[in-house]
C-alpha cells in the first residue's frame, strides 16, 4: 500500500514534482510537497525533483541467479518465404545489445518448413539459430508459439528476448512475458545496457508526449517488443550460424485455434517497403485533395501516406495512417503535405532519411525536421511541382 | 452466454500537452476518459448478449474515480459493474495487472456464473501497451484472439467463435473454442451514444467493489510488489532541428527549386 516516498528534510518546495505529476496526487502543504491517493507509483515526479527528495519504495532481489541467463534472442517472425524486414533490424540491435554483453545473438525460427531460411538470418548477424518445424506450426497460433518459446526460453536461459512490435510479435510477446512471469516493455523505440546487465528500454508514452525509460531489474529474461523501421537493417556478412532442433512434444498441449483462411489486403506499394512516401493531413481541406497528393505520388512512384487528422475525416483509410497508432515509416523520403508535426505523427516517420514538408504555416513544427520545404498552399504547390516534374521527365 | 468486458480509465492524451518552456507534462484540464478502443469492446459485448442473451458485465481496475468509466459502461448498456481497488494494486505492470484482473474474473464467476467471452481494447491510449489481454488468456487458461476486426459467428451450442483478426498486410480468420479472449480494433463497430434515459438507469445498477481480500489474491503478485518492471525516467521527446533548407514566395519559384532537390535526392532512390 504504498505511495512515492517524500523526503520531507530534503524537499525544498519547489513544486516542480507537482507540474509533472500525470495524475495529479502531488500538491503542496506547508511548503512541503504531500501525496495523495491518486498516487499510481508512474514515477515521473522523481527525475522532475531536483533535490532527490522523491523515491519510489523498491526491493532489488538477490541478482546471483539473474546470471545464469545469457544471449540475446530474437523471436522471427516470417511469411513462410522469408522474414520480416524488422527481424533483421532485431538481428543487427541485439548485435549491439551481444556485444556489451559480450555473448551470443540467437534467434528463434518456428514455423513447417522453415529451414531455408537459416542461412539468411546467419549471413544478418545470428550467431545461433535455435529451431523447431512442424506441421502444427504452419501457421502463426499463439498457443502452439507461445508454448514452445516457453520451454526454449527455460531449456536455454536466455537474458534478452526481443521481438517486433507487430501485431504477431505483440500478441507472441504478450503471451510468453505472462507465463514465464517476467517483464515485458511494448513498443520500444531506444535500447541500451546498464554496467549490471539491465536493458535500458526506452518507448513513447501518454499519446507520444513523453518518453519513459523502463527496467526489469529482478526477473530473467527481459522481454521486450521493438517498433519496426526504427533500427537500420545491418549489413550482410556469409557467416554460418550455429543450428539447434529443438524438439517439442506437441501431444502435451491443447491448441484451441485453427487458422482458416488468411486474406492479404491489395495495396499498390505498401508503406512498410516504400522508398518515397507522400502524405497527406488536415490541410489538405477535403477528400477530394487526396487526389492531388495521389497524382504527385505516382508521378515519382510514391506510396501514398496520411496523418490521423486525415484519416479519422475519413479521407483515407487506416492502413495509410503514419505515427504512434498508425505505422512507423523510414523511406529516404519523406514529403509531409499539410501536415503539422504533431509529435505522435513524428513518432511514426522522423527516422526517414530525409523530411520534406509543404505547409502554409511557417511555424508549423514539421518544418523543424524537414531538410527542404515550401512555406506555401499545398493546393497550389503540389500540382506546380507535379507539372514541372513531369515536364523535366519527359525532356 | 455470459460476457466481461475489461475497461480502463485513461487521461484524455489528445489534451496532454508539453510545456515548451518547462519540458513538462501540462496537465490542466486533461479529462480522464473510457479508453477509446475499450468502448468498441463494450459495444460488442452489448452486441453479443442482445443477440444471445444475458447481461454484459463490465470489470476496470483503478483508484475510486474509475467508477466514473464504470458508469460510461453502464449507460451504455451494461447491466453489473465491478471496480477492482484496493492501494494494494498501485504501481501494478501489466503482468501485475494482468494477474488481478484475472483472479477477479475467476471470483465473479463464483457468483456470476462462467464466462465465455472476455473483452478487452487492443491498447490503452495511456501506455500503449495491448499486453494486458494476452496477459489476462494466459492466468485463465483461454486462448487469447487479438485485434480482432469482426465477430464472423459464434456458435453458443458447439461452443466456438469465428473471427476476423486484422493484421499489417491482410486479415486472418480464426476458428476458436470458447471460452476465449478478445482484444478488438476499432473497425469492429461504432459505439453507441448512451440516452439520457440509459444514464439515469445505469444510477441503479450494481457497481460492486473488490478489494485485495475479497479477490484473495497474495499482496506481492500485484501492485508495485508483484510488478516486473519497473519506470526509472520519464522525459520529454527531443526534437533535433535540422536547419533545413525552406523556400518562401512565389509559388511558381519553389515549386521549381524544390523539385530540384528532388530530383538531385532521387538519384539514388527509383525515381
Ligand atoms: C494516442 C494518440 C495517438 C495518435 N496517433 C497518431 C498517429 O498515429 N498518426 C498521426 O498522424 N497522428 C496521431 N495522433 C494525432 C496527432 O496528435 C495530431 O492530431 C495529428 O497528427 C494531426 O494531423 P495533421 O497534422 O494532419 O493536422 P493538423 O495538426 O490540423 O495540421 C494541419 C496542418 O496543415 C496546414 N495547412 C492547412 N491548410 C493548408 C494548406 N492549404 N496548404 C498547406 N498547409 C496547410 C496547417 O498549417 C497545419 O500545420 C495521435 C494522437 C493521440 C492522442
Ligand atoms: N486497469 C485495467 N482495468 C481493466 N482493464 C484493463 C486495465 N488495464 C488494461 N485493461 C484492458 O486491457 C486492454 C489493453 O491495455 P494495455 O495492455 O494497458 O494497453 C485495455 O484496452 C483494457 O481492455
Amino acid at each position: 500500500m504504498s505511495y512515492v516516498t517524500i523526503n520531507k528534510e530534503a524537499c525544498i518546495g519547489c513544486g516542480a514534482c507537482v507540474d509533472v505529476c500525470p495524475q495529479s496526487a502531488l500538491y503542496m502543504k506547508d511548503d512541503k510537497v504531500e501525496v495523495n491517493e491518486k498516487c499510481n507509483l508512474c514515477g515521473a515526479c522523481i527525475d522532475a525533483c531536483p533535490v532527490n527528495a522523491l523515491s519510489i519504495p523498491r526491493e532489488i532481489k538477490d541478482s546471483a541467479c539473474l546470471a545464469d541467463y545469457r544471449g540475446v534472442w530474437v523471436l522471427v517472425e516470417h511469411d513462410g518465404k522469408k522474414p520480416v524486414n524488422v527481424t533483421y533490424e532485431l538481428i543487427g540491435e541485439g548485435r549491439k545489445l551481444a556485444e556489451k554483453r559480450n555473448t551470443y545473438v540467437g534467434v528463434v525460427l518456428l514455423g513447417n518448413n522453415v529451414s531455408h531460411m537459416i542461412d539468411d538470418l546467419g549471413s544478418y548477424g545470428a550467431d545461433k539459430v535455435f529451431l523447431c518445424q512442424s506441421p502444427v506450426l504452419e501457421h502463426y497460433r499463439t498457443e502452439a508459439y507461445g508454448d514452445v518459446i516457453v520451454d526454449m526460453v527455460k531449456a536455454y536461459k536466455p537474458e534478452i528476448v526481443l521481438s517486433g512490435a507487430t501485431t504477431q510479435g505483440r500478441d507472441l510477446a504478450g503471451f510468453v512475458a505472462t507465463i514465464l512471469e517476467t517483464g515485458l516493455t511494448a513498443d520500444c523505440t531506444g535500447l541500451d545496457i546498464d554496467e549490471n546487465g539491465n536493458l535500458l528500454q526506452t518507448r513513447p508514452a501518454f499519446g507520444g508526449n513523453i518518453m519513459a525509460t523502463i527496467l526489469c531489474p529482478n526477473t530473467r529474461p527481459q522481454m521486450s517488443t521493438v517498433r519496426p523501421k526504427v533500427f537500420p537493417v545491418p549489413e550482410k556478412t556469409d557467416k554460418k550460424p550455429e543450428v539447434i532442433n529443438f524438439d517439442f512434444d506437441f501431444s502435451k498441449i491443447t491448441i484451441r485455434t485453427e487458422v482458416l483462411e488468411y486474406l492479404p489486403f491489395e495495396e499498390k506499394i505498401s508503406l512498410a517497403d516504400a522508398e518515397i512516401i507522400v502524405s497527406g493531413g488536415r490541410g489538405l481541406g477535403k477528400p477530394e485533395n487526396f487526389e492531388i497528393i495521389k497524382e504527385f505520388a505516382d508521378t515519382i512512384g510514391a506510396a501514398v501516406g496520411a496523418s490521423r487528422a486525415a484519416v479519422d475525416a475519413g479521407w483515407i483509410s487506416y492502413e495509410h495512417q503514419v505515427g504512434q497508432t498508425g505505422k512507423t515509416v523510414r523511406p529516404k523520403i519523406y514529403i509531409a503535405c499539410g501536415i503539422s508535426g504533431s509529435v505522435q505523427h513524428l513518432a511514426g516517420m522522423k527516422h526517414s532519411d530525409i523530411i520534406i514538408a509543404i505547409n502554409k504555416d511557417p511555424e508549423a513544427p514539421i518544418f523543424k525536421v524537414a531538410s527542404f520545404g515550401i512555406v506555401g498552399d499545398v493546393m497550389t504547390i503540389i500540382p506546380l511541382m507535379t507539372k514541372e516534374l513531369k515536364k523535366r521527365m519527359n525532356a | 452466454m455470459r460476457v466481461v468486458v475489461c475497461i480502463k480509465q485513461v487521461p484524455d492524451t489528445t489534451e496532454v500537452k508539453i510545456n515548451p518552456e518547462t519540458n513538462t507534462l501540462m496537465r490542466e484540464g486533461v479529462q480522464s476518459i473510457v479508453n477509446p478502443f475499450d468502448e468498441f469492446a463494450i459495444e460488442e459485448g452489448i452486441r453479443i448478449q442482445e443477440k444471445f442473451g444475458g447481461e454484459p458485465i463490465v470489470i476496470t481496475m483503478g483508484p475510486p474515480q474509475a467508477e466514473e468509466a464504470l458508469k460510461t459502461a453502464l449507460a451504455m448498456g451494461c447491466d453489473k459493474a465491478y471496480l477492482v481497488s484496493d492501494r494494494a494494486f498501485a504501481g501494478s505492470d501489466t503482468l501485475a495487472t494482468a494477474y488481478t484482473l484475472a483472479s477477479a474474473i475467476k471470483k465473479i464467476e463464483q457468483t456470476d456464473g462462467p464466462v465465455d467471452v472476455v473483452l478487452c481494447g487492443k491498447q490503452a491510449i495511456d501506455g500503449d501497451t495491448g499486453q494486458v489481454g494476452p496477459g489476462i488468456a494466459v492466468r485463465m487458461n483461454i486462448p487469447p484472439l487479438t485485434y480482432v476486426s469482426k465477430i464472423r459467428e459464434i456458435d453458443p451450442e458447439k461452443k466456438t467463435i469465428i473471427v476476423e483478426r486484422l493484421m499489417e498486410r491482410g486479415k486472418e480468420v480464426v476458428k476458436c473454442s470458447l471460452p476465449v479472449l478478445i482484444t478488438v480494433v476499432k473497425d469492429i463497430n461504432s459505439p453507441r451514444y448512451p440516452s439520457l434515459f440509459e444514464i439515469k438507469k445505469a444510477a441503479k445498477k450494481p457497481m460492486i467493489k473488490l478489494g485485495l481480500a475479497d479477490i484473495g489474491i497474495p499482496e506481492n503478485r500485484t501492485g508495485l510488489k508483484g510488478s516486473p518492471t519497473w519506470v526509472n525516467k520519464v522525459f520529454s521527446p527531443e526534437l533535433k532541428s535540422v536547419n533545413g533548407e525552406i523556400f518562401q514566395g512565389d509559388p511558381e519559384e519553389c515549386a521549381v527549386k524544390l523539385v530540384d532537390r528532388l530530383i538531385n535526392l532521387g538519384k539514388g532512390v527509383s525515381l
